[in-house]
């Protein structure tokens, strides 16, 4: 039986590149979607094995695939922060060729369907995170810390939420004693 | 639904024995234990405490989903209230907080790294600091207007809707800390002993001032709010 594959992706040339490789593979191409506006409603009606989404049309893949016996790719020919493409669960990237398209997605099928409500997460902190962290330590606002560490404000928001979540700590002053334990600051 | 909470003719013993937390309130109402068998109603009147007042305390404190009637509030006699919550500020202040910074200090003495234990100390000495202006600002501002709505000299630049805006929770930093001590104080830790009884203290507390503001918000700004209509 063909896969059914389901590609959200707003460029109108990769989606018909993309379109034209899986058919030439053999995988069954749903109708794509150019925006994910009804995405939710779409997957229940559709009922793909494989989505395939450009990833900055999606803040959540892993709260898409929660419930679903699906697995969710990120299609990417642009700059991806790693923790972002790191909630996928494979990444299909512009300049790659068919045959490599092909062996991902084999791959990608041949996976035991993991449930993502129970999915282990990782609880280290990324060295990225870890750089944030001791910036907020030092008691730097975001503002400072977005310089410091050439990001945007909003990654370091960002950031500042997935240390909140992973260590549980809420307060600038906890984190401080979260660092000071952890000898992140010298 | 009435029923579920506690009435007057219940023995005080036989309510502290279901609530034990309960007798956190005792001392605020100036109730000193060895009171025997007597009922809710004759404690108080032996001690010159209104029952109705220690029976809405009470509900509220043990109960979640108590909301004293608009009409219970009108009936009950408030005079004690900002006493009753300014004797909790002491206690938190001059007991609890002291207590858990002691054994704080004795952890972080232990700890190989002396910078980790400064910031700990740091943490609760700051959080002292908060506490300290949260509590006072409530007796500057929001009990002061109470006394005065009740000697009937209503300060109108005052609205208890000020108070219900900038109401900030006292708890939260507490879970940090809390946090701090379950997940990543280093093991082998011999100071142990102390980690594990400063977490019940602090739970402890975290609890109590928890049960605080539900007072606030469900007897203290319903109460004002009527009084602050009915001098309008």
């Amino acid at each position: 039986m063909k896969s059914r594959i389901l590609i959200v992706e707003p460029s109108e040339m990769i989606l018909h590149g993309l379109t034209a490789m899986l058919k030439d593979l053999n995988y069954k191409v749903l109708e794509p979607r150019r925006t994910a506006a009804t995405l939710d409603n779409d997957l229940s009606v559709l009922r793909p094995e494989i989505l395939i989404i450009n990833p900055t049309l999606c803040a959540a893949p892993m709260q898409l695939a929660q419930g679903r016996s699906m697995k969710v790719a990120a299609l990417v020919y642009q700059y991806i922060e790693q923790s972002i493409l790191n909630q996928y669960d494979a990444i299909i990237d512009v300049r790659d060729s068919a045959n490599v398209i092909e062996s991902r997605l084999v791959q990608l099928l041949s996976q035991p369907a993991v449930n993502h409500d129970k999915k282990t997460e990782n609880y280290d902190l990324t060295k990225r995170e870890t750089a944030v962290l001791v910036e907020v330590a030092k008691g730097l606002t975001n503002k400072e810390i977005a310089d410091a560490l050439n990001l945007s404000v909003h990654t370091v928001i960002s950031h500042r939420k997935n240390i909140m979540h992973k260590t549980g700590i809420k307060s600038v002053a906890g984190l401080t004693v979260y660092a000071m334990l952890n000898n992140l600051i010298d | 639904m009435k029923n579920f909470f506690f009435n007057k003719q219940v023995k005080l013993c036989d309510v502290i024995t279901s609530y034990p937390y309960l007798l956190h309130t005792l001392p605020r109402f100036n109730i000193s234990l060895g009171f025997g068998n007597k009922t809710i109603n004759e404690v108080c009147v032996a001690n010159g405490v209104d029952p109705d007042f220690f029976l809405l305390v009470c509900n509220v404190y043990a109960f979640d989903n108590y909301l004293p009637s608009a009409q219970e509030l009108t009936t009950v006699d408030m005079s004690q209230l900002v006493p009753y919550l300014e004797k909790s500020h002491r206690y938190y202040l001059d007991k609890r907080l002291p207590h858990i910074t002691h054994h704080l200090e004795r952890i972080a003495s232990q700890l190989t790294d002396t910078r980790a234990g400064k910031a700990i100390m740091m943490f609760i000495g700051v959080y002292r600091e908060e506490v300290e202006a949260h509590f006072g600002h409530e007796e500057k501002h929001v009990y002061e207007h109470l006394k005065k709505l009740l000697e009937g000299k209503p300060d109108r630049s005052y609205s208890i809707d000020t108070f219900i805006d900038s109401h900030g929770n006292l708890q939260e930093k507490l879970e940090d800390l809390t946090q701090i001590i379950f997940k990543y104080l280093p093991q082998q830790l011999s100071a142990e002993d102390d980690a594990i009884e400063v977490a019940f203290d602090i739970l402890q507390l975290s609890s109590d001032l928890k049960k605080h503001s539900l007072i606030e918000e469900k007897i203290m700004v319903p109460y004002v709010k009527q009084l602050e209509r009915s001098v309008k």
